[in-house]
C-alpha cells in the first residue's frame, strides 16, 4: 500500500493529506484531517451500509436468538509479526472469544488508538487485514472511533474490537459444564502464535520458521456444533497463558479435575525447541488459532473426527480427560510416568539464565 | 526435536527404572546439584519414581538462588538511576532485594532490560554512547565465558559505558562445604552437565576421592537423569567412589580449554557469598584488576550497601539440602511464587518454586507402583 496522499481509491479527498507519511496529532483533532482519515482509510477497507451512515452509532437489526456481546483490547509488540498483524489478532480474537459461548457473531465494532508518527504504510497494512478478516468471516464492522496520541503514550497502535453474536438454546457451552470423564481436545498444535511474536520481538539470534496461528475458529466451532450440538460442553481458546492457564480456570469455573497426558500434547518442533531454548514451557504459551474443547465422552470420537476434517484442526488431538477431582487442579501424567501439577503461573514466563 | 526425543524416551525410562530398583539393596541420598536438573527431577515426577530407593535431595545450582540479597540489593540501586540501562537474564527481575525487585524498579521508570546474551548489553552500550549500560553477569561456570566474552569485548571496543555486576559462584566449593557440613547426609552426587561442559571434570576427582562420593556428571532430560541416577547408586552398591560420565554428548574430561582460558583472562578466583548459606572461601568469580574499569561496583560505589537476609526465610538450609522446601514453615504461606521470601522460590530452577509449582505438597498421595 502507497503512503501519504492520494489514497481515495476513488472517493475524493477535499483536504491534502500533504506530503506526511506518518500519523500526525491533527488526525485526532476532530477536524479536516480526522475526516479525511476516516474517508481515505478507513470507510474504504471497512466500508458497510451500517459504517456508511457515519452517525454517532450504528444502527443493526439483530438476527434472533440471546445476544451475546465480547470486548478485546490488543496490544502486541511488533504490531506485525509472522502470520498476521495486530489487526488479524483484532478480529480473530473477538470472533473467536463470541464462538467460544457458542454465538454467531454479526457485528463488530472497533476502537484505534495510534501513536503520532505512527508510518501510513504499517496503519494501511494493518486496515486491509482486518477488513480482509472480517469479510472472510463475513462480519462487517459496523462502527469504529480513532483517537491519536502523542509520541511515546502508545506502542504504535493499540486496537479494541467489540463483537456481537447471538446464542441459542441447543448449543451452549459455557466454563462451568464440564463433568468427569470428558474428553479434553486441542484443535492444533500449541505455542506458535507465541513463540513468533517473541522470536520477533526479541530478535532471537536462531533461525526460526514459527508462524502465528492467528485464526478465525467461527467455522470449526461451527463444524463441531454440527456433529455434537451441545455435546461440547466447553469451547475456550487458550490465548495469554496458554492451555494451562484456560485448563486451570475451567476445572476451577466446573468444580472438576483435568488429567493431562504429556505425551499427547502437539508441540511443534520448532516451538519445543525455542521453548527449550529460552526456558519456557510452551502449555503457558499464547495461541490465536486454536480452541481446547471438552467434549462429553460419547461424543469424543465425533469431535475428534470432526475436528481434524476441518483445515483448522487437522492436527487435533485428545490430551486429556476430566476427572471428578481433586476440584480445581490439572494434573499431568508426564512422558515417563510421573505426575505433577499444572498451575497457574505468577506472572509472565521469565527466560531463564542457563 | 529428535535430538531430545530419545532423552525423553518412556520405555528408556520405564528400563532405567527398573534397574534402579534392582539394583538398589538399601535406600541411598543422592544430591544432584543444577536446578535445571530439579527442575526435571520435580517436573517429570521422578523423585516420586524412586522415592523407595533413592531419596533426592536438591541441591545449590540455582544461580538466581544463590545470587546475595546485597548483590540485588546493589543491582536495584544501580538500576534506579536514570543515565543506567540494566540488563539481565529474565529470571533475575522478580528475585526480591530487601525492599523492592527489578520489576517495580522497571515501573518506577528504571531502565531495565531483559537480554538473552551478555553481548546484547555490549551492543546496547555501542547503540547508546550517552547511557551506562550495566549487565546482571550471574551464574555458575556455565554463564561464565559468555561473561567473560563481553567484558573482553568492551574491552576490544574500547566502550568506556559499560559495565557488570558481578556474582559468579563455582561448583567444586560448593560441593565441598556440603560435604564438610556435619548434618551432611548426601552419599553421592550428580553433577551439572552444563557447568562440565565447560570445566571438565577433573576437579571433581580429588572431591571424589578425598570424601569418597560417586559423583557422576549428569544432563538435564529425565532419561539423562535416571541414568546419572543408576550410575550413582551402582557406584554405591559397589562401594566405589569415582567420577564418571553420563552426559558423554556434551561433556569431555578436560571441558572446553577455550572457555576456560577466556574465563581466567577476565576473571580471578575470589571468596563469595552465597545467599542463605554464607561465604565459601574460593567460590566464585570476580574481574581481575586489569578489568576494573568494568566493574560496576566499583564505578558506581555500592560495596557499601550491605543486606541481611529475612528470619523467616530458610533458603540456605533448603540448599544445603538441609530442608524439603515444604517442610518450610513459611512454604505456600508467606512465600509463594507471588510473594517471594527468597530465590529459590522465584526462579523456575528454584527448589521452592519447582515444588510449588508443579505441585508436590498438593498432589494426592498414591503408592508408587
Amino acid at each position: 500500500m502507497s503512503d501519504g496522499a492520494g489514497l481515495a481509491g476513488g472517493l475524493a479527498c477535499p483536504v491534502p493529506l500533504g506530503a506526511t507519511a506518518h500519523v500526525l496529532l491533527g488526525h485526532g483533532s476532530g477536524g479536516k484531517l480526522s475526516a479525511a482519515l476516516l474517508r481515505e482509510r478507513f470507510l474504504p477497507r471497512f466500508g458497510n451500509p451500517a459504517l456508511a451512515a457515519l452517525g454517532d452509532a450504528a444502527v443493526l437489526d439483530p438476527p434472533a436468538g440471546r445476544l451475546v456481546v465480547s470486548t478485546d483490547t490488543f496490544v502486541v509488540s511488533p504490531l506485525e509479526f509472522p502470520g498476521g498483524n495486530i489487526g488479524t489478532l483484532a478480529v480473530h480474537g473477538t470472533l473467536n472469544d463470541l464462538a467460544m459461548m457458542g454465538a454467531t457473531p454479526f457485528a463488530l465494532a472497533t476502537g484505534f488508538v495510534l501513536e503520532e508518527g505512527l508510518p501510513f504504510a504499517v496503519l494501511d497494512r494493518v486496515l486491509d487485514s482486518m477488513a480482509a478478516a472480517a469479510q472472510a468471516a463475513g462480519v462487517p464492522i459496523v462502527t469504529g472511533d480513532t483517537k491519536v496520541v502523542e509520541r511515546g503514550k502508545a506502542d504504535g497502535m493499540f486496537v479494541n474490537t467489540t463483537g456481537l453474536g447471538v446464542q441459542h438454546d441447543d448449543f451452549r457451552p459455557a466454563p462451568d459444564r464440564a463433568r468427569p470423564g470428558d474428553a479434553v481436545l486441542v484443535s492444533g498444535p500449541i505455542g506458535r502464535h507465541g513463540m513468533a511474536v517473541m522470536a520477533v520481538r526479541e530478535g532471537l539470534a536462531f533461525e526460526t520458521t514459527i508462524t502465528s496461528d492467528t485464526a478465525c475458529l467461527v467455522p470449526l466451532v461451527a463444524a463441531l456444533r454440527a456433529a455434537c450440538g451441545d455435546g461440547v460442553r466447553v469451547l475456550r481458546d487458550p490465548t495469554r497463558g496458554g492451555v494451562a492457564t484456560v485448563l486451570n480456570e475451567l476445572a476451577q469455573a466446573s468444580g472438576v479435575g483435568i488429567v493431562l497426558d504429556e505425551q499427547a500434547l502437539p508441540v511443534p518442533g520448532a516451538v519445543g525447541a525455542a521453548c527449550a531454548v529460552l526456558g519456557l514451557d510452551p502449555l503457558y504459551v499464547a495461541n490465536e488459532g486454536i480452541l481446547v474443547a471438552l467434549v462429553a465422552a460419547e461424543h469424543a470420537d465425533a469431535a475428534l473426527r470432526t475436528l481434524r476434517q476441518h483445515p483448522l484442526g487437522v492436527a487435533a488431538t485428545r490430551i486429556g480427560t476430566v476427572a471428578d477431582g481433586p476440584r480445581g487442579l490439572v494434573q499431568m501424567r508426564t512422558t515417563i510416568g510421573g505426575r505433577r501439577i499444572v498451575d497457574q503461573l505468577p506472572g509472565d514466563q521469565l527466560p531463564r539464565i542457563c | 526435536m529428535k535430538y531430545l526425543a530419545e532423552y525423553r524416551d518412556p520405555d528408556l525410562a520405564r528400563a532405567l527404572i527398573a534397574r534402579i530398583k534392582a539394583t538398589a539393596t538399601r535406600p541411598w541420598v543422592l544430591m544432584e546439584v543444577c536446578g535445571g536438573q530439579t527442575h526435571t527431577i520435580v517436573r517429570q515426577g521422578i523423585d516420586e519414581l524412586i522415592a523407595d530407593q533413592v531419596e533426592m535431595i536438591h541441591g545449590p545450582g540455582c544461580p538466581v538462588c544463590v545470587t546475595p540479597l546485597e548483590q540485588i540489593d546493589r543491582a536495584l540501586a544501580v538500576a534506579s538511576r536514570p543515565e543506567v540501562i540494566f540488563t539481565s537474564f529474565g529470571d533475575m527481575l522478580r528475585v526480591p532485594g530487601s525492599h523492592t525487585d527489578l520489576f517495580q524498579v522497571r515501573a518506577r521508570g528504571g531502565d531495565v532490560r531483559i537480554v538473552y546474551s551478555p553481548l546484547d548489553a555490549v551492543d546496547l552500550a555501542r547503540r547508546h554512547p550517552g547511557r551506562e549500560v550495566v549487565f546482571f553477569a550471574v551464574g555458575f561456570e556455565t554463564t561464565a565465558p559468555a561473561n567473560a566474552m563481553a567484558v573482553w569485548r568492551a574491552h576490544q571496543l574500547g566502550l568506556t559505558n559499560f559495565s557488570v555486576l558481578v556474582s559468579h559462584v563455582t561448583v567444586p566449593p560448593a560441593i565441598s562445604a556440603i560435604l564438610e557440613s556435619p548434618d551432611n547426609r548426601v552419599q553421592g552426587f550428580l553433577a551439572a552437565g552444563h557447568v562440565c561442559t565447560v570445566m571438565g571434570w577433573e576437579e571433581y576427582e580429588p572431591l571424589a576421592a578425598r570424601y569418597r562420593v560417586p559423583i557422576v556428571v549428569t544432563g538435564f532430560e529425565p532419561v539423562d537423569i535416571l541414568e546419572g541416577i543408576a550410575m550413582a547408586v551402582s557406584q554405591l552398591e559397589a562401594g566405589r567412589h569415582e567420577v564418571e560420565n553420563q552426559y558423554v554428548r556434551s561433556v569431555r574430561r578436560d571441558g572446553n580449554r577455550p572457555a576456560q582460558e577466556l574465563i581466567t583472562r577476565v576473571f580471578q578466583i575470589v571468596d563469595r557469598q552465597w545467599r542463605g548459606v554464607g561465604t565459601i572461601p574460593a567460590s566464585g568469580l570476580g574481574l581481575r584488576p586489569a578489568f576494573t574499569a568494568f566493574d560496576a561496583e566499583v564505578k558506581f560505589d555500592l560495596k557499601g550497601i550491605q543486606a541481611v537476609e529475612p528470619a523467616a526465610c530458610r533458603a540456605g538450609d533448603v540448599l544445603r539440602g538441609r530442608l524439603k522446601p515444604f517442610d518450610c514453615p513459611a512454604f505456600g504461606r508467606e512465600c509463594t511464587p507471588e510473594h517471594p521470601l527468597g530465590a529459590p522460590m522465584v526462579s523456575t530452577e528454584g527448589a521452592c518454586a519447582a515444588y510449588y509449582n508443579y505441585g508436590r505438597a498438593r498432589l494426592p498421595v498414591v503408592n508408587s507402583a
